[in-house]
């Protein structure tokens, strides 16, 4: 039979603000275990919980911009739950009435767009972190405080997916517009960016929706894609089988390549959510929304449109040059430069991308700044070097941070475009391939290709090629 | 007269005129704690070595001609769920038995900011939960009145010291009754503020939308003069009001020809001992006497308060009780895995009126029972809220006994939680609308103080003093202390 997976995420994004979700430590990551703690974070007997309004702001801008209604009355709620990494053995969090609801996001994959909707984003703090020390009898574990009460904006999109390369398009794409809007750094790997998936799969054709799991612990892009390849082709085996899906939490081993069942249905927590009575309800009025709404960053979707129709960029260069707010800006200070856009784009899509992942850098720490890329190239359009040397040249200034000309002086990578000297050399090649001559002068072709080679690598690469083909054929 | 039976206002003047010094009247109250503690047992830790170390400076402070407040010097002590940095605070549970905060609460910031003298940590029942102190998981605190019966509670040992002359006011705390029901036992003054009136960062939390810290003192001056030191609007606590805090001794004095006064006709139930109906009635005379108005009124859904408050509260007190864990601070006995350490941590360290509460609020979230019990009592809440502001459209105070009987014996209710629980009939309600109440003296029965509890509206602690100070003026039963038995 022939099956269709249903996929809708959870995503937890921890928020840059300076302080915490109710207290004043700070939320910087890395420093050492429980130094960024208070006695209200710690949970300690007697504390209350204050809210920090910077929370609610970048949880309206998140709102605005996945399209959602901002509620104009919120609340918190205490999700409770035993788990030593929770001071209080509560969550601070939103249940029934959450900041923002019923909105969307589009993604692209393979040239279609697509529309997901957005359920909810709700404010939450986040936990501690336990490290489990191994031992004899079983070792112990310890419990890190720093990033307990860290604000969280939970994401939770309709099950509007169907295929994992589209929760994985929906992840980056999220990913993006958060980083857009200045809220998170998204780190994945650091936790500061976490997704759980819902999925389930069914007939095609079907309209009721099978059983559904749902697969946490999936830390990249990859992970996810991988784990929900796995875990739905795992349903779909069972299925076949004859067998029926059970109702679990699944865990994703990267290692192993499976997911795994950390708990059954049964084991299920019972949240005992309720009112939070140590905070008062939040409301938000139109005049805060729409100060929020005027003060949002121009977001991926519409810069895109905007490389379209200011340069006319074809829409898959424009997206994924605006797939990041730093690559964009990068972007447009090149053109600032040298206006030539698709140059630029396939440029900082080519060789810059390539360079800038080679090297573990993100587009405002490249030791080659927009100016300079812009250098290189002009450089090229002038033909003082041809488009082969300009790789080598970014290579280099990538390496040694040095600017473009300085480069090209220094390595005497000036493209040769004097007819004589080149002519010189042309003859030289002839006269030292007659048997390949004589095959291009037999009629074939590609025999010049192998002669103009010839020239290139006898001036190291700075011949100019146009120039080269003209002369041999000239000489020929 | 001895020191230990002055109020704060008479002993404030002493001080301020240098006829008496601090570290003096510290001295006598210590010595006063040695002589009657070994039969009240009202503290739980002292810190008398501290309290004569800010005494001197406080008398230091004057010496230099610093301007002091009303408060400077006086020796107070706190009930044991306030939190003070550097001293134990227990709540009466072995499983906070050896836990020192790391910080102040705001109402001690405040009293220290104040001048305070602070003498120790009074007793109550194990995190606020009882009405005898029975409950404490030390030892109970006994009726400075008579001493085989129980002093009240929660705010048993707060009561105790100040009836006892342990202490000149102390800080307590009421949920449900707990500051009222014991001042009415112990014939001491007791005031719950209004909800939001007095920060509560600090407090260790019972049930965190009924809780509020009060006064209590020997008479209704004194009451408003700590209720002006600890009133007010505190950035820590996000449910405190942000409202400017009257001066309450300058308007005690007030007139009181006129006053409405509303007499609610369910407070006076089945199972009111006659004594403490014919006092009360006998002070709403006294109010008509002086000018007041009084007349019956009705609040129809005060019989619901007590079970729709058993919900709200014990349903806060589950989850605001999950931190003691054992994991970080506090008791912890270990166990094979986490769960087992949880269990055993929680087994021993709680006692069983905690872990009963626990239980019945860890119930009333659960899913499936929630719209039931929980939600079901926040909508009672809700109709006895506007019980109360329908008669403050007519009446500008409630008069009510504070509890339908004096102090009980010791063990006399122990055991069965309901009869207990019956003992907070008049004050519950006045929580579960967040109203301000005080309790002040009126009349004894067998030797034995009985409670007014005069009812406010939101925020307006003013008029019920102003009412109290009244009665107090005409009446001399808060002059009256009890017999230690001591020289």
């Amino acid at each position: 039979m022939d099956y269709e997976a249903v996929i809708g995420l959870e995503v937890h994004v921890e928020l840059k603000t300076n302080s915490k979700a109710f207290c004043a430590c700070t939320t910087s990551f890395g420093a050492e275990p429980n130094t960024h703690v208070c006695p209200v974070c710690l949970g300690m007997p007697g504390v209350l919980p204050v809210i920090n309004r910077q929370v609610i702001e970048f949880g309206i801008m998140t709102g605005l911009a996945l399209n959602c209604q901002i509620a104009p009355f919120c609340k918190y709620d205490r999700k409770n739950y035993y788990y030593p990494d929770l001071p209080k053995n509560f969550q601070t969090s939103q249940y029934d009435l959450p900041l923002a609801n019923n909105g969307y996001l589009k993604i692209n994959v393979d040239g279609e767009e697509k529309r997901i909707g957005i359920t909810r984003v709700h404010m939450e703090e986040d936990a501690g972190k336990l490290v489990h020390v191994d031992g004899p009898g079983g070792g112990y574990s310890l419990v890190d405080y720093n990033r307990a009460g860290v604000p969280l904006l939970e994401i939770v999109s309709e099950p509007d997916m169907r295929l994992p390369s589209e929760a994985r398009a929906y992840m980056e794409k999220l990913r993006s517009i958060l980083l857009y809007l200045g809220v998170s750094d998204c780190k994945m790997e650091e936790g500061s960016l976490r997704c759980d998936a819902n999925v389930s799969v069914r007939p095609r054709g079907s309209k009721t929706l099978g059983t559904k799991t749902e697969v946490k612990n999936m830390n990249s892009f990859r992970a996810l894609q991988r784990a929900l390849e796995y875990e739905i082709e795992r349903q779909i085996s069972v299925l076949e089988d004859g067998g029926k899906i059970q109702q679990a939490t699944m865990s994703w081993d990267e290692s192993r390549g499976i997911t795994t069942v950390m708990r059954t249905k049964e084991e299920a927590h019972d949240y005992r959510y309720f009112p939070e009575p140590d905070l008062v309800p939040i409301e938000v009025d139109n005049e805060w929304i729409e100060r929020v709404r005027k003060s949002l960053p121009e977001l991926p979707d519409e810069r895109s449109q905007r490389l379209i129709n200011t340069y006319g960029l074809p829409q898959y260069d424009a997206q994924v040059i605006t797939s990041s707010r730093d690559l964009a800006e990068y972007f447009d200070q090149v053109v600032a430069k040298f206006p030539d856009a698709k140059v630029v784009s396939n440029w900082i899509m080519g060789d810059f991308s390539r360079l800038l992942n080679a090297n573990n850098l993100e587009p405002q720490n490249s030791p080659v700044p927009p100016e300079q890329l812009a250098d290189l190239l002009q450089l090229q359009k002038e033909g003082t070097i041809s488009g082969k040397i300009a790789k080598q040249v970014l290579e280099e200034m990538f390496k040694t941070g040095k600017k473009a000309r300085q480069v090209v002086e220094e390595k005497g990578l000036v493209q040769i475009s004097d007819a004589d000297a080149l002519g010189k050399i042309v003859n030289e090649v002839i006269s030292a391939n007659p048997k390949v001559v004589e095959d291009y002068r037999n009629g074939k072709d590609k025999a010049l290709g192998f002669l103009v080679g010839q020239v290139m690598k006898a001036t190291k690469g700075k011949a100019n090629p146009g120039l080269v083909n003209k002369l041999l054929k000239e000489q020929l | 007269m001895e020191l230990h039976n002055l109020t704060v206002s008479e002993l404030s003047k002493l001080l301020a005129k240098g006829e008496v010094s601090s570290v003096e009247v510290t001295t006598a109250i210590i010595d006063r704690i040695e002589a009657v503690e070994n039969r009240v047992q009202a503290y739980v830790t002292r810190t008398a070595e501290k309290a004569l170390e800010q005494a001197k400076a406080i008398d230091e402070a004057r010496a230099k001609g610093e301007e002091l407040g009303p408060l400077a010097g006086v020796p107070m002590a706190l009930k044991d769920n306030i939190c003070t940095e550097g001293i134990r605070t227990t709540c009466s549970s072995r499983i906070l038995a050896d836990w020192v905060p790391p910080y102040d609460a705001t109402v001690v910031r405040n009293l220290k900011d104040a001048g305070s003298v602070m003498l120790g940590k009074l007793n109550m029942d194990e995190f606020a939960m009882g009405s005898s102190n029975e409950n404490s998981s030390f030892f109970p605190t006994h009726n400075p009145w008579d001493y085989d019966r129980v002093p009240g509670g929660s705010s048993g040992g707060a009561v105790a010291a100040v009836a006892a002359g342990e202490a000149f006011y102390s800080l307590g705390s009421d949920t449900g009754g707990s500051i009222r029901q014991p001042a009415s036992f112990c014939g001491v003054v007791g005031m719950k503020p209004t909800y939001g009136r007095v920060s509560r960062y600090g407090l260790i939390a019972f049930a965190s939308s009924l809780d509020q810290i009060g006064p209590i003192t020997k008479d209704v001056t004194d009451c408003a003069l700590v209720q002006k030191a600890i009133a007010g609007h505190d950035a820590h606590d996000s449910t405190s009001a942000d409202l400017p805090v009257p001066d309450y001794q300058e308007a005690l004095k007030a007139e009181i020809k006129g006053l409405k006064i509303g007499i609610p006709k369910e407070y006076f139930a089945e199972g009111m001992e006659p004594e403490v109906e014919e006092s009360v009635r006998k002070a709403i005379a006294k109010f008509e006497e002086l000018g007041a108005i009084c007349e019956e009124t009705s609040l129809p859904h005060t019989e619901y308060a007590l079970p729709a408050y058993y919900l709200v509260a014990t349903a806060e007190a589950s989850s605001n009780l999950a931190r003691y864990d054992g994991v970080s601070y506090g008791l912890r006995v270990p166990g094979k895995d986490i769960v087992e350490m949880y269990m055993n941590t929680r087994s021993e360290g709680f006692g069983p009126e905690v872990k009963r509460r626990i239980m019945l609020g860890t119930y009333a979230l659960s899913s499936g029972y929630y719209d039931a019990y929980y939600l079901k009592a926040l909508k009672v809440r809700t109709l006895i809220r506007k019980d109360f502001d329908e008669a403050f459209k007519r009446y500008d105070v409630l008069a009510t006994p504070t509890s339908p009987t004096v102090a009980f014996k010791l063990g006399e209710k122990a055991g069965d939680p309901l009869a207990m629980y019956l003992s907070d009939l008049c004050t519950i309600p006045i929580n579960m609308a967040g109203l301000p109440a005080i309790s002040l003296p009126c009349g004894f029965s067998q030797g034995l103080p009985i409670g007014l509890q005069l009812i406010g509206k939101p925020f307006d602690e003013t008029t019920l003093l102003q009412a109290a100070y009244a009665f107090e003026q005409n009446t001399d039963y808060h002059r009256q202390r009890p017999d230690l038995g001591v020289a």
